[in-house]
Formats: C-alpha cells, sequence, structure tokens
C-alpha cells in the first residue's frame, strides 16, 4: 500500500516533471496563457500518459526489446491521436486554444520517458498509478504557472477578475512572460527544496 | 520482430480508424454548428426565424444571405484581412440597407490585450466613437486618418485598420461594389456612381451615410433591389 | 520579395523558439556552448527541411486513401526512421559532417519543431497563416521555404543564447537562480527583444 502511495506521489512532488525533471517544456510555456488552458494540456497529458503507461506495461513481454521505443511511439501516437479526436468532437474549444501542441503531446519527453523507465518494468497498476501521479504532477504545474500568469497579465485566475486589468502587466500573457514566470518559480521550487 | 511491430501499428491504425468513425460526425456536427452560429448571432435579431441561403463567393469573400419569409433581410458576411499578427477573420452581419449589425471575430492573432481587443472593442454601445453597430461601411478610417471617424483600439492601430479594411471589403462584396475602394469603377451602369459611400453626384454635395437626395437615382438601392430579384 | 519576407516573418517576427515554445528542450539543453548549438541548429536545419518535405508528400497520399486520422503516428514514425537513415548516410558519405553533427542526431526525433512544423506545413490552412502577405500561395515551395526559414530561426535563436550562456557561466547567480531559472529568465529576456521585430512582416 505504502509502495502505491509512494508510485502516485512520486511524480506530483518529488520527481514533478515540471519542476524537479525539466520536461515537457514546450507546452509548459506555451499553453499556459491562462489556467484553464494549463490545466486543459494537463489533463490531456494525463490521459495519454496514463493510457499509454498501461497499455506498455501490458504489452512489456510481447514486445522485442529492439523495437521498443518505435512501439512505444506507436501506442502514444495513437493515443494522442485519440485525444485529439475527442476534444475535436466534445471540446471544440479547448481544441482551438491548444492547437498544434496537442498532436506535439507525442514528443512530450514525459510520456515516453515515463514508458521506457516505468511502464516497460513495472506491473499494470503501477503503471496506471505512475501515469496518473505524473499526469497530475504536470498537470497542477500547468495549471499554477497558467494561474500566475493569468493574474499577472489579466488580473483574474480562472476568468475570475481579481483586480482591474489595467493595473496588469501584459507582458506575462505574452511569450516572455512564459519564461520569466517559470523561471521565477523554479528558482522558488529550488529554495523550498533545498531548505 | 519486425513481425510484432507491423501487428502493434496495424492493431492502433484499425483503433484509430474506429474512434475516428465514431467521433467524424460529432466532429463535422460542431463545425457546421459554430459556422451557423457565427452566421446567425450576427443577423438582424439574431437572425430568430430567418432562413440562410447558401453560400456565395466573392473573390475572398464569403456572403450568406438571410431572409425571412421570403423578405431579404440582410446578410452574414465572411472576410479575411491581414492584421497585425497574421490574417483576422471575421463574421460581419448586415442588413438590407448595408447598415452594420454585429461581427463577430472567427480567428485572429493579434497581440493579447491589445491588438485581440477587436473582438470587442467595435461594439462598444457606451463609446458611440467606436461603435460600428448601426453605421454604414465602406469607407470606414480609424479617426487618426483623413475622413475618418472611429476611435482605434489604443496602441493598436494597425490591427484596428485591418479591421476596418475588412468591414470595407466585406460591405462592398455585399453590396456588388467590390473595387469601390480602387475609385475606378468597373460598374456597367449608365450612371458614374462610385459606390458606397464615396459615392458623390454632381448635383448634390452632400456624401453621407444613408444619403438620399432626389437628384440621382440612387446608387446602392438600385443595387439592393437587383440582388432581392435575383432570390 | 514575397519569399524573402518569409525568411524574416519565421526568422525574427515568429521566431520558432522565442514565440512559439517549439524546440525549447535542445534550447535549454545543447546551448552552454556556440560550438554545440551551431551543430545542433545545422542539425535541425538538416533534418526539417528534409522531413518537411517528406512529409508534406505523405500527406498528400494520406489525404488521397481517407486515412488523415493517422497523421500524427505516421509523421513521427517517418521522422524517427529519416533522422536515422540519415545518420546512416552520413557515416558512409561524409565521416566528417557525421563527426560535426552525429552527437546531436538521436537528440531530434524528440525535437518537437520538427513534428510541429511538418504539421503546419502538412496543413494548407496552418501554412497560409504562417505565411507572410496575401500573395503567396501553400504548396511544397513554399512548406520547404518556411520550414528552411524556421530551422535558421531556431539556429539563430540558440546560437544567440549559447553566446550569452557563455558569458553567464562566469558571472555569479543566486544558488536558488543557478542553472535552469537563470537559463530561462535569459531566454525571457531575448524573446522580449524578438518582441520588438513584431508587426514588421
Amino acid at each position: 500500500m505504502s509502495n502505491n502511495l509512494k508510485t502516485l506521489t512520486n511524480g506530483i512532488l518529488r520527481e514533478n516533471p515540471t519542476f524537479a525533471l525539466v520536461l515537457g517544456m514546450c507546452p509548459t510555456l506555451a499553453t499556459t496563457t491562462s489556467a484553464v488552458n494549463g490545466m486543459s494540456m494537463g489533463l490531456a497529458t494525463l490521459f495519454v500518459l496514463v493510457c499509454s503507461n498501461v497499455v506498455i506495461s501490458l504489452l512489456k513481454n510481447l514486445i522485442p526489446d529492439k523495437v521498443r521505443i518505435p512501439a512505444f511511439i506507436v501506442v502514444i501516437a495513437t493515443f494522442v491521436t485519440v485525444v485529439q479526436f475527442l476534444l475535436k468532437a466534445y471540446a471544440p474549444a479547448v481544441d482551438e486554444q491548444l492547437g498544434l501542441f496537442i498532436p506535439l503531446i507525442v514528443v512530450n519527453c514525459i510520456v515516453l520517458g515515463r514508458a521506457e523507465a516505468f511502464a516497460a518494468k513495472n506491473s499494470v497498476g503501477l503503471s496506471a498509478l505512475d501515469g496518473i501521479g505524473m499526469g497530475l504532477g504536470f498537470t497542477l504545474a500547468l495549471t499554477l504557472i497558467g494561474m500566475i500568469r493569468e493574474l499577472l497579465g489579466t488580473g483574474a485566475i480562472f476568468g475570475l477578475q481579481i483586480y482591474s486589468d489595467h493595473y496588469a502587466s501584459l507582458i506575462f500573457v505574452l511569450a516572455p512572460g512564459a519564461f520569466i514566470a517559470l523561471a521565477y518559480l523554479m528558482a522558488i521550487m529550488n529554495k523550498i527544496v533545498k531548505k | 520482430m519486425v513481425l510484432s511491430l507491423v501487428c502493434i501499428s496495424v492493431v492502433a491504425a484499425a483503433a484509430l480508424a474506429g474512434v475516428y468513425l465514431l467521433t467524424q460526425d460529432a466532429i463535422e456536427a460542431q463545425k457546421a454548428q459554430k459556422q451557423e452560429q457565427a452566421i446567425l448571432a450576427v443577423l438582424p435579431e439574431q437572425g430568430v426565424g430567418a432562413e440562410v441561403a447558401e453560400a456565395e463567393t466573392v473573390g475572398d469573400v464569403v456572403i450568406y444571405r438571410a431572409t425571412k419569409d421570403g423578405q431579404e433581410i440582410g446578410a452574414a458576411v465572411e472576410v479575411s484581412e491581414m492584421g497585425f499578427g497574421g490574417a483576422q477573420k471575421i463574421m460581419v452581419g448586415f442588413d438590407k440597407e448595408g447598415k452594420i449589425i454585429d461581427y463577430a471575430i472567427l480567428d485572429q492573432q493579434e497581440t493579447p490585450g491589445l491588438g485581440d481587443h477587436i473582438k470587442e472593442w467595435f461594439k462598444n454601445e457606451d463609446k458611440p466613437g467606436q461603435n460600428i453597430r448601426g453605421r454604414k461601411a465602406g469607407n470606414l478610417k480609424v479617426s487618426k486618418e483623413a475622413g475618418g471617424d472611429v476611435d482605434a483600439i489604443t496602441a493598436a492601430t494597425i490591427s484596428s485598420k485591418a479591421f476596418l479594411r475588412a468591414i470595407n471589403k466585406a460591405y462592398n462584396a455585399y453590396m456588388g461594389n467590390a473595387d469601390a475602394h480602387s475609385g475606378a469603377s468597373k460598374q456597367e451602369h449608365a450612371e458614374p456612381a462610385e459606390g458606397g459611400n464615396d459615392h458623390k453626384c454632381g448635383k448634390c454635395k452632400h456624401h453621407e451615410e444613408g444619403h438620399k437626395c432626389g437628384h440621382c437615382k440612387h446608387h446602392e438601392n438600385n443595387e439592393t433591389e437587383k440582388e432581392v430579384s435575383h432570390e | 520579395m514575397e519569399y524573402f519576407l518569409i525568411f524574416i516573418a519565421a526568422i525574427f517576427v515568429n521566431n520558432i523558439v522565442l514565440s512559439q515554445f517549439l524546440g525549447i528542450c535542445p534550447f535549454l539543453g545543447v546551448s552552454k556552448k556556440i560550438d554545440t548549438a551551431l551543430g545542433m541548429g545545422a542539425a535541425v536545419t538538416f533534418v526539417l527541411v528534409l522531413a518537411t518535405i517528406v512529409t508534406y508528400l505523405l500527406q498528400k497520399l494520406l489525404i488521397l486513401w481517407h486515412v488523415e486520422f493517422l497523421q500524427t503516428i505516421l509523421f513521427i514514425l517517418v521522422i524517427a526512421a529519416l533522422v536515422q537513415m540519415i545518420e546512416i548516410v552520413l557515416k558512409k558519405i561524409s565521416p566528417s559532417l557525421y563527426q560535426a553533427l552525429g552527437v546531436f542526431l538521436p537528440l531530434i526525433t524528440t525535437n518537437c519543431c520538427i513534428l510541429g512544423v511538418a504539421i503546419i506545413v502538412a496543413d494548407p490552412a496552418q501554412l497560409l497563416q504562417k505565411l507572410p502577405g496575401d500573395a503567396l500561395q501553400a504548396n511544397l515551395l513554399t512548406g520547404t521555404l518556411f520550414a528552411f526559414a524556421t530551422a535558421i530561426g531556431f539556429a539563430l535563436a540558440l546560437v544567440l543564447f549559447a553566446g550569452i550562456r557563455e558569458q553567464l557561466a562566469m558571472s555569479r547567480v543566486p544558488k536558488a537562480m543557478e542553472g535552469t531559472p537563470i537559463a530561462l529568465l535569459t531566454a525571457g529576456l531575448l524573446a522580449m527583444a524578438f518582441m520588438g521585430f513584431s508587426g514588421v512582416v
């Protein structure tokens, strides 16, 4: 039990994909213009992570070692395309916001990284938990960055106006703000962790 | 080795084909619904009870004419124009006299917080200087330019100009004066009218919006009537 | 002239790294030295142009056979295979070039700017949005030019960033900011500088 719990929380805290492992930077920077966008991206990635982890862990004994990576990529790409279609069909607004970055989940290092490092060696249940943990860690990080950028850039969180956008500094919604916000967040995390 | 990879690929492809077939209808429906909503939203009275005709293409402008009880009530016009950050795709609705009813931005890449204010800026009821609803297009210009009376978005003049260009283009396409901008009109009318708001006749000097003078046959109305009889 | 504008637009105005956020991983990962940055930039240019041409033609086949839903799977596999092939061919034909680019090639498969650009170019509507002005059509020529220009933009950003980081290595940085945070902050300033180009084209 404690092992399961450890697997689950591992991705959220100790090995947080964004702050600790510094993986998947492209969607982290590109889709966090608002809290909702960041969260949508995180959840889409979570779905792909869990599904691909489960399937790869099921198939781990059937796939020869030499074609391991291409096989993993095929599995991941399949689930990414599934997400793409589901979003297009039932949440077109989200699909429009995230656009190109949905198909690009394929090349998100987190997904392939977990498949290779965890799912290929562990049981189905644990792999699913690892996927959920990592996905949640990613989602939380993206939502946090999105919240901060939205608050500083437009004066709102999740669309709820906190202070007038006359006093907001727009740069945080634009490209440079993404880099700067993430830089300071990481520095703060470093400070907290090292203490 | 290769066999197992092929197997996985085939299974994956089959699974995707399944999902594709399952979601295809929903995706198409979403697209159609979105387009229809965009059209209806900019028509007179939100398009209640209106029938929208098939799309008509004039150059790169798409016109959806709307009728109610057999009478033409106006049209929704889809137009796109290069803005500051990329193309602005706009759906603008006119009544049958060519007055702007409403507009909606379908797609844009203007700077967030500056240029992307085009979504709301030009329909602000509280600021008549920037509200274009109820105005006649054809020669809308930002107030910084000579003859312009539309207040541009603060710090986003290029986006604003592009937006007004798009609206004018839509108007001219709808009213059938594709050349009104250049001034060199090729219309096969007996009268040397220039169309749009640029309309000037020798006998009267004013060329205001909604101008109607008895001296000259009103060009725009003729045009509208002709199109109505087409339907 | 329009073709020249493609370059201005893709290199400066919509820089792939600094305003589109594609290819951030190599941007942060292999930008500690100008030499390696140049090597990576060259390798990406090479693969990006080739991959774009191949995937553009493949997309035509996908449309022909009505199996567009295989796009993501096919593209990523083709890019992975292409990178492998380039590696093998380079090893045989030009060992010196292989020496220069070889180490970067395996990293490129997971560089999302390759797949990203391939997807953009394969869709005429998306490609048109990236092309400056109204005069240009979306076709293989403009797509390839766009891919090439994007890659140059990537290389430029990478080399500029590496230059700054070489200097940065010698300066004292607060403990918590060391490593990735200060690099991100630098990238933010660079992105701000590139924002000055917006609206040029």
